[in-house]
């Protein structure tokens, strides 16, 4: 239980998957200029990564390693995910459409979204176990959410501000970023 | 009458080079996939933190879409245009195989360094947005030109911003275990902020809008 503990903290704070680990920047500087997009964006995407950590995990623990073959994985991983990205948008497309409303133009995104291949390809690479890969992915999922909100409550403000034509857009959303990430390292010392 | 045809050959030939040569320039300069479009960033950050992984990613990007490109490209009237994004990602995906596996067997090093960025060149923007904007479009010639381009200007990009947090980082430079300067004081009190993560996100930040300033200046 401790142990579990320790890698969603580990996955969501220490070893930020964004901050730290620079995965799905893609979505991190394209979608945080409204807090309201954040929270979609960040929910569907801890969505998917639950979901095909499952899966990814599954496939390696009692496919790939019994048979001996893991250089599969990308392969595999890639195409399992994609699948299940359109499996997951039917089933929200025909039960709830208001989430669907919200969160449907974000899930195709997804699909080459590095953060969730990431996150898969870490869960092998560290030899999680099943439980322990869901875990990992849940807080994954919630760090990438918790970066997204901050980011984009810190642009909304930003907008406001008067910034030189030269950084405004991008330029200043990475040194936001920059500090922000510098504040994260902050929780290094935790462990 | 046949010297005619010759020399319209001639022609089509010199046009179709210098086509090669505008594709290429394109890809490295007006097109930079990573300052301009900015398209692949989540290795451009995470492997730039010394100049030895910088050059090997760049070599695997540039190995990856030169091939898929070549690939898409040749098959590309017999890919059926409803399933065409699945068949790129599998092609995309087999030769980051090959070369995850050829960068393990003969420079492990690099490959432990790499880590997982290595098998994540498969979701980087650059390499399927090549395959759908441009291989599945042209002849096999300008795809070639249009990978070297792009992968090219990805790999310079990434030198320039590995280059300026390994001296800023460490206070020297060396490439492959050749030390090629260091700096005196720098090197005894290296600003290891720049080759953390932190650091990363200040430099491109810093980069993008010098290059935005240039252009603004240019465009007055």
């Amino acid at each position: 239980m401790n142990n579990l503990f320790t890698i969603f903290i580990v996955t969501a704070i220490v070893n930020n998957i964004v901050l730290s680990k620079f995965l799905g920047l893609c979505p991190f500087f394209g979608v945080s200029k409204k807090l309201s997009n954040a929270v979609s964006m960040g929910m569907a995407v801890t969505l998917v990564m639950f979901i095909s950590s499952i899966a990814t995990s599954v496939i390696y623990n009692y496919l790939l390693v019994p048979f001996n073959v893991e250089f599969m994985q990308i392969v595999l991983y890639i195409l399992v995910i994609a699948s299940l990205v359109q499996i997951v948008e039917l089933i929200i497309k025909r039960t709830n459409i208001a989430l669907y409303n919200s969160l449907g133009i974000f899930l195709p995104l997804i699909t080459t979204n590095c953060a969730v291949l990431g996150i898969t390809l870490i869960n092998s690479a560290e030899g999680y176990t099943l439980l322990e890969s869901i875990v990992s992915a849940l807080g994954g999922g919630i760090g990438f959410t918790l970066v997204l909100i901050i980011m984009s409550g810190i642009r909304e403000k930003l907008d406001l501000a008067q910034t030189p034509v030269s950084m405004k857009g991008l330029p200043i959303a990475f040194i936001t970023a920059a500090l922000l990430a510098l504040a994260f390292m902050g929780f290094n010392g935790m462990m | 009458m046949e010297e005619k045809e010759n020399k319209k050959e001639y022609d089509n030939k010199q046009s179709a080079g210098s086509v090669f040569w505008k594709e290429f320039i394109k890809g490295l300069v007006i097109s930079n996939p990573v300052f301009i479009l900015t398209l692949g960033l989540c290795p451009v950050l995470a492997v730039t933190n010394s100049i030895d992984n910088a050059l090997g990613m760049g070599a695997g990007v540039i190995f990856v879409l030169l091939c898929s490109n070549i690939l898409i490209s040749a098959i590309r009237r017999t890919i059926p245009a409803l399933i065409r994004i699945p068949v790129f990602i599998v092609i995309i995906a087999t030769f980051v195989t090959i070369l995850s596996l050829v960068f393990e067997a003969y420079i492990p090093p690099l490959h432990e360094s790499l880590g997982i960025y290595l098998s994540l060149i498969v979701v980087n923007c650059i390499i399927l947005g090549r395959a759908e904007v441009f291989a599945s479009k042209n002849s096999v010639l300008f795809s070639i030109a249009d990978a070297l381009g792009i992968g090219f200007g990805f790999t310079i990009a990434l030198i320039i911003i590995s280059f300026l947090r390994e001296v800023l980082g460490t206070g020297r430079l060396a490439v492959f275990g050749l030390n090629l300067f260091s700096i005196p004081v720098l090197s005894e009190h290296p600003m290891t902020f720049f080759i953390s993560p932190p650091g990363a996100f200040l430099i491109i930040g810093l980069l993008m809008a010098l290059f935005k300033w240039i252009g603004v200046i240019k465009g007055e």
